[in-house]
C-alpha cells in the first residue's frame, strides 16, 4: 500500500544566557563537573528559583521570529517525575499557558516551492544534568554543571511529509535561532536537539496513524537518518499486516538503528501543576516592544530584499543569509558602496561569497576579527568599479589587504598596480609585440584566432598586469585586421 | 528575675544599659535547657558553642555602641530552617544528618541583628502534623502537662518559648502550625501574609501556603521579631515588594484609645461550629468582652466557603507536598540506600526507610490528586474552592478590621490520642487553615486556661499586609487580659 507520511518536531534549543535560568551559575560548555553549581540548581532543600529575564526576553524573540502570539500572561509548571539528573524531582516547564503559541514558518522545499509548517508552541524549561555511566563499575555519575540551563522546546504541528522536509525545518530552525541570537547552535555541544513523532497513513485517509517518537536526534545528518530508518520500520509493520505499537524509541547513530525506549503503557504520569514558587510571567507593552525591537531583520526578509531588490539569484541570497554575522557584513559593503547597482550588488556578493568567505576557512576567522572590513571591500571594489585595478589584480590586492589589514586604494599606490589606461603608452607596448613577434601575427591573420590570448598575455606581462584589459583588447583587435 | 524568663524586649533593655552580658543570657538559657529540656524534649540540636561563640560576638557590638534590637538575645529556630554548618534535619529519618551549605534568609536577617541560636527545634516531621508526634526523631511535651502533646507542627518551637529554653523562637505555619501550637502552649504566634517573610531557606511543605513566623512571650517581641524577618526578598519571587512597617510604634499609637472605633468581626461558620470544646468556647468569649470592653464593636460575619476548607487544603497541601519531597531521592544528600540492585532499589529504599508513615500518606495523596483524569476533579476544584475562600475573607473585611475565634476547637491532646485518626488531626485545622489559603495574616494570642491548667489561644485574623492591626489589637488585648506572663509548673 502507499503510505503518506506525518512527522512533527519538538527541537530544543539551549537560550545563549550567561547564567542559568533560575539561579546564578554560569552556563559554559566543558567545565569540571559540578563546578558550575549552587544550592539552587543542585536541588537543596528549602531553595526557590528565580526566574533570568534574558531568558524570558529570549523565548519570547524565537516567538516573534516564527510568527506566534506571545502569551503576555505565562506561566511555569512542574512536570514531575524521577531520574539522578533532575534535582528536584520535577523539571520547571512551561504547561497551559505556554510564552508563544500559534505560530509559522515557511520552508523552501527541494523542488524550489515553499511550505507553511505551524508551529504549535514554544516554552521555556530547565535542562537536567548529565550522566556519566561508568564502563569498568555498575555507577554512574551525575555532573549538574548542565542542570538549569534555560532551554526552548519549540513544539511543530504534524506538517511535514517526508525526512527531507523535516530536516529543511530543523536547518531552518537552526538557522534562525542563530540569527536571532538566542542559541549558538552548537550541535555537538547540544545546544540544539530535536525530538521526532513519526506516522504514515494510507495515501488519502484524514485519520493519523499511531505516531512513534525518536528522541536522541542530535545532528541533521541522524534527524532524516532517523526518520527514513522509522519510515521503512513503520512501512513493513503496517505492509505485512501489523500496528505499530505508540512508543517512544531511540535513535542509535553508530548502530543507525533506532530501539524501543518505553511503551505507551509505560508513560509517564507527570503531574503538571503550575509551579507555586514561581509567580506567573507578565510581559507588558514596554517590554515586549524592546524585545520586538531587539529582533534584527529576519533571514527570509533579507533573502526577499537581495532577491527582489538587489536582483541576486535565489541561491546567493541563502548563502549571504546563512549567519547573520555575513548577512551583516554584506549589508555593511553594500552601504558602503552607495546606492550599489545589481551589477554592484552581484560583485559584492561574488566577493563575499567567495574571498571573503575562504578568507574566513583558511585562516580560520571570524567575521569580527577579519582583517579586510566591509567597509574596506568597498573601496576594493570601487577601485575595480572605476577601471583603476582590474578584476585580476583585484584578487592580488585582496590578499595583500588581509596580510597587512591595508585599504585597497593605499596599496594600489605603495606598490603602484593603477592599471595604465592612457591608449598611447600601451600601444607602444603593443607595436613592440607585433613587431617582434611577427610569425604569430602572419598566423592570427591567416585565422589562428586563438592566438588573440597569447598576445594579449604578452601585452599583460610586459605591463606588469596593469594594462587595461579593455584597452588592450581595442589596441590589438584594430593593429591586427 | 531568672534571665531566662524574659522577653526579649525586657532582656534588650537590659544587655543595652549594659546590666546584663549575652554571654550571661546565653549561658542561662544552655543551662535551663540542660536542666528542662529532658523533660519537655524541644531541641534536636543544641549547639553551645555556636551560641556561645554569637554571644560574646553580641557583647564585643554592644560594647561599641552598634547593636540592634535583637543584638544578644537566644532565639529558637524551628528544624526546617537552613543553618549553614547546622543540622537541619526536618525531624526526619531523611535528613537526619544533613547539614546545610547555606542560610535561610530569615536566619541570615537573624544573624546580621546579632541574635544568638541555642538550637534547632523539634517538630511533626516535614511540618506535617498537628501533635509534634509525627517527629521521626524524638517526641517533645507540653510544658503545661508533660502527657500532652505540644500541638504542631512547630511543637518545639511553642514548647520551648513557655519552658523559657529560649527568650523566642521561628516557627513556620502551612495551615495553622504556628498559631495551633502557640495557642496550646500559651504564647503569642503569628503567621504574616503570604509574601510578607521570604521562605528562601525554610524546606518547604506546601509552597503556596507556608510562611515563616515568630513565636513569643509577648505580642511586642512578636511586633519586634517582624520587623527583622519582613521585607522583599530577591532570592524568594512570591516575596512581596513593600515597605515593612514599624510595627511596634503602630502598635502603641495612640495607646489611650484603646481599640475605640475597631469593628472586630465574629464568623458565624467559626463562632457555631460542632464540637468547639466548651471551656474553650468560654475563654474566646470572655476574649470578646475584653475587645469590647477596649472600645472594639463586635460584629457578626460570614465566610460561607469554609465547610469547603478543610477539603480543599487537603488536596492543595498534599499535591505541593508530594513534588516538593520528590527531591530527597537518596542522590546527592540525606539518606541514601545503595543497597539495592539500581536505580529504583534506590529510590524505593532510600523513600521507604527515610519518610514516616504521615508523610508517606500525604505524598500518596498528592501525588494521587495531581495525577491525570483526577487533576480537574481535585486540584483544580481545589484551587476553584480557595479562590472562593479569598472572596470570603474580602467579603468579610468589608465590614470589619479583623476576625476573632478560637485557634483550635479543644486545648492540647493526651499523647496518642490523634495517632490512629489522621482525619480528626485534619478536621481540628478547621479555624487556621483558611488563613492559609487566603494568604492572610493569623495571630494566636493567650486567652486563659482551663479548669485543668491548659492554655487556651484567641485567633485574630487580618487583611494581607495588615499586621499592624492584629498587633495593635493583641498588644491591648494582652495588657488587659493579663494572661502575659503566665508560667507552666514545669
Amino acid at each position: 500500500m502507499e503510505y503518506e507520511v506525518v512527522i512533527g518536531l519538538e527541537i530544543h534549543a539551549q537560550l545563549k544566557t550567561n547564567t542559568k535560568i533560575f539561579c546564578g551559575c554560569s552556563t559554559a560548555f566543558g567545565a569540571e563537573p559540578n563546578s558550575q553549581t549552587c544550592p539552587v540548581c543542585t536541588g537543596m532543600p528549602g531553595v526557590l528559583p528565580v526566574l533570568n529575564k534574558t531568558a524570558v526576553a529570549y523565548a519570547a524573540r524565537a516567538g516573534v521570529a516564527t510568527n506566534c502570539t506571545i502569551n503576555r500572561v505565562n506561566r511555569f509548571a512542574r512536570k514531575n517525575y524521577f531520574y539522578p539528573d533532575l534535582p528536584l524531582g520535577y523539571q520547571i516547564t512551561q504547561f497551559a499557558l505556554p510564552i508563544a503559541e500559534h505560530g509559522h514558518l515557511d520552508i523552501e522545499l527541494p523542488d524550489g516551492g515553499t511550505k507553511r509548517i505551524g508551529i504549535t508552541r514554544i516554552h521555556m524549561e530547565n535542562d537536567a544534568g548529565k550522566l556519566n555511566h561508568d564502563p569498568m563499575r555498575p555507577i554512574s555519575l551525575v555532573n549538574l554543571n548542565r542542570a538549569g540551563v534555560p532551554l526552548i522546546e519549540i513544539v511543530s504541528e504534524p506538517d511535514m511529509r517526508s525526512a527531507a522536509e523535516a530536516g529543511v525545518l530543523v536547518r531552518k530552525m537552526h538557522q534562525l535561532v542563530r540569527h536571532i541570537g538566542v542559541c549558538d547552535g552548537n550541535m555537538e555541544e547540544g545546544s540544539l536537539r530535536c525530538d521526532a513523532n513519526v506516522s504514515l497513513r494510507p495515501k488519502g485517509q484524514e485519520e493519523f496513524g499511531t505516531r512513534t517518537e525518536m528522541k536522541n536526534l542530535n545532528s541533521f545528518r541522524n534527524i532524516e537518518r532517523a526518520i527514513r530508518y522509522e519510515i521503512s520500520r513503520q512501512t513493513d509493520i503496517l505492509d505485512n499486516g501489523g500496528e505499530v505499537i505508540q512508543e517512544t524509541r531511540l535513535w542509535n547513530a553508530d548502530k543507525e538503528i533506532s530501539t524501543s525506549m518505553r511503551s505507551k503503557e509505560d508513560a509517564h504520569d507527570y503531574r503538571y501543576f503550575p509551579d507555586p514558587d514561581l509567580l506567573p510571567v507578565v510581559i507588558d507593552d514596554a517590554w515586549y516592544d524592546e524585545i520586538v525591537k531587539s529582533l534584527p531583520e529576519l533571514p527570509d526578509a533579507m533573502k526577499a530584499r537581495y532577491v527582489e531588490t538587489l536582483g541576486l539569484p535565489v541561491g546567493d541570497a541563502e548563502v549571504l543569509t546563512s549567519t547573520l554575522e555575513l548577512a551583516t557584513y554584506f549589508d555593511a559593503c553594500l552601504a558602503a558602496l552607495g546606492t550599489p547597482t545589481p551589477k554592484q550588488a552581484k560583485l559584492a556578493a561574488n566577493w563575499v561569497m567567495g574571498s571573503v568567505l575562504a578568507l574566513l576557512h583558511t585562516e580560520g576567522m571570524s567575521l569580527a576579527t577579519v582583517p579586510v572590513s566591509a567597509d574596506m571591500l568597498a573601496g576594493l571594489l570601487t577601485l575595480v568599479e572605476k577601471d583603476v585595478i582590474s578584476g585580476t589584480m583585484a584578487k592580488t590586492v585582496f590578499e595583500e589587504m588581509a596580510a597587512t589589514g591595508k585599504e585597497a586604494k593605499i596599496i594600489v599606490e605603495e606598490k603602484g598596480l593603477a592599471q595604465v589606461s592612457d591608449t598611447s603608452e600601451i600601444e607602444g607596448i603593443v607595436d613592440t609585440i607585433l613587431a617582434n613577434n611577427p610569425s604569430e601575427v602572419e598566423a592570427f591573420r591567416g585565422g589562428k584566432k586563438k592566438l588573440m590570448g597569447f598576445f594579449v598575455g604578452q601585452v599583460m606581462k610586459a605591463t606588469k598586469g596593469k594594462g587595461n584589459p579593455k584597452v588592450v583588447n581595442q589596441l590589438l583587435g584594430e593593429k591586427l585586421k | 528575675m531568672s534571665l531566662h524568663t524574659m522577653t526579649l524586649t525586657e532582656a534588650h533593655g537590659l544587655l543595652r544599659d549594659k546590666k546584663i552580658s549575652s554571654r550571661e543570657l546565653t549561658e542561662a538559657v544552655l543551662a535551663r535547657i540542660d536542666e528542662v529540656d529532658p523533660k519537655v524534649g524541644a531541641y534536636i540540636t543544641v549547639d553551645q558553642t555556636g551560641a556561645l561563640a554569637a554571644a560574646d560576638a553580641a557583647d564585643a557590638r554592644l560594647a561599641k555602641g552598634e547593636a540592634s534590637t535583637l543584638t544578644g538575645l537566644p532565639v529558637g529556630l524551628k528544624d526546617l530552617l537552613c543553618t549553614q554548618g547546622l543540622k537541619t534535619t526536618c525531624a526526619s529519618k531523611m535528613l537526619e544528618h544533613f547539614v546545610p551549605p547555606y542560610d535561610a534568609t530569615v536566619v541570615t536577617q537573624l544573624r546580621e541583628a546579632g541574635a544568638v541560636f541555642p538550637g534547632k527545634l523539634n517538630m511533626d516531621e516535614f511540618a506535617m502534623g498537628s501533635t509534634t508526634e509525627h517527629s521521626a526523631l524524638q517526641t517533645t511535651q507540653n510544658p503545661w502537662d508533660l502527657s500532652r502533646v505540644p500541638g504542631g507542627s512547630s511543637g518545639g518551637s511553642a514548647a520551648a518559648v513557655a519552658a523559657d529554653l529560649c527568650l523566642a523562637a521561628l516557627g513556620s505555619d502551612t495551615g495553622g502550625s504556628i498559631r495551633q501550637p502557640a495557642s496550646h502552649c500559651g504564647i503569642v504566634g503569628m503567621k504574616p501574609t503570604y509574601g510578607r517573610v521570604s521562605r528562601y531557606g525554610l524546606v518547604a511543605f506546601a509552597s503556596s501556603l507556608d510562611q515563616i513566623g515568630p513565636m513569643t512571650k509577648s505580642v511586642e517581641d512578636s511586633a519586634l521579631l517582624m520587623e527583622t524577618i519582613s521585607g522583599y526578598d530577591p532570592r524568594d519571587s512570591t516575596s512581596v515588594p513593600k515597605e515593612v512597617p514599624d510595627y511596634r510604634r503602630l502598635m502603641k499609637d495612640e495607646e489611650g484609645k484603646g481599640l475605640a472605633g475597631m469593628t472586630v468581626g465574629l464568623p458565624v461558620e467559626y463562632w457555631q461550629a460542632d464540637g468547639v470544646d466548651p471551656e474553650v468556647m468560654a475563654a474566646v468569649t470572655q476574649a470578646k468582652a475584653t475587645l469590647e470592653s477596649l472600645g472594639a464593636r463586635c460584629v457578626s460575619v460570614s465566610l460561607p466557603h469554609t465547610e469547603y476548607a478543610v477539603a480543599a487544603y487537603y488536596v492543595i497541601a498534599p499535591s505541593e507536598a508530594s513534588s516538593n519531597l520528590a527531591r530527597y531521592d537518596g542522590v546527592r544528600y540525606g539518606m541514601s540506600q545503595r543497597g539495592g540492585d539500581g536505580l529504583l532499589s534506590l529510590y524505593k529504599n532510600t523513600r521507604s526507610e527515610g519518610f514516616g508513615d504521615e508523610v508517606k500518606r500525604r505524598i500518596i495523596i498528592g501525588t494521587y490528586a495531581l495525577s491525570s483524569g483526577y487533576y480537574d476533579a481535585y486540584y483544580k476544584k481545589a484551587s476553584q474552592v480557595r479562590t472562593l475562600i479569598v472572596e470570603d475573607f474580602k467579603t468579610a473585611f468589608q465590614s470589619c478590621d479583623f476576625i476573632i475565634s478560637p485557634v483550635a476547637p479543644s486545648p492540647a491532646g493526651k499523647k496518642g490520642e490523634s495517632a490512629d485518626d489522621p482525619l480528626k488531626m485534619y478536621l481540628s485545622d478547621l479555624f487556621t487553615l483558611s488563613a492559609n489559603l487566603a494568604g492572610i495574616p493569623g495571630m494566636s494570642v493567650p486567652c486563659g486556661l482551663t479548669r485543668q491548667g491548659l492554655p487556651v489561644g484567641l485567633q485574630l485574623l487580618g487583611r494581607h499586609f495588615d499586621e499592624a492591626t492584629l498587633l495593635k489589637a493583641a498588644w491591648h488585648f494582652e495588657r488587659t487580659a493579663g494572661f502575659q506572663g503566665q508560667r507552666p509548673p514545669l
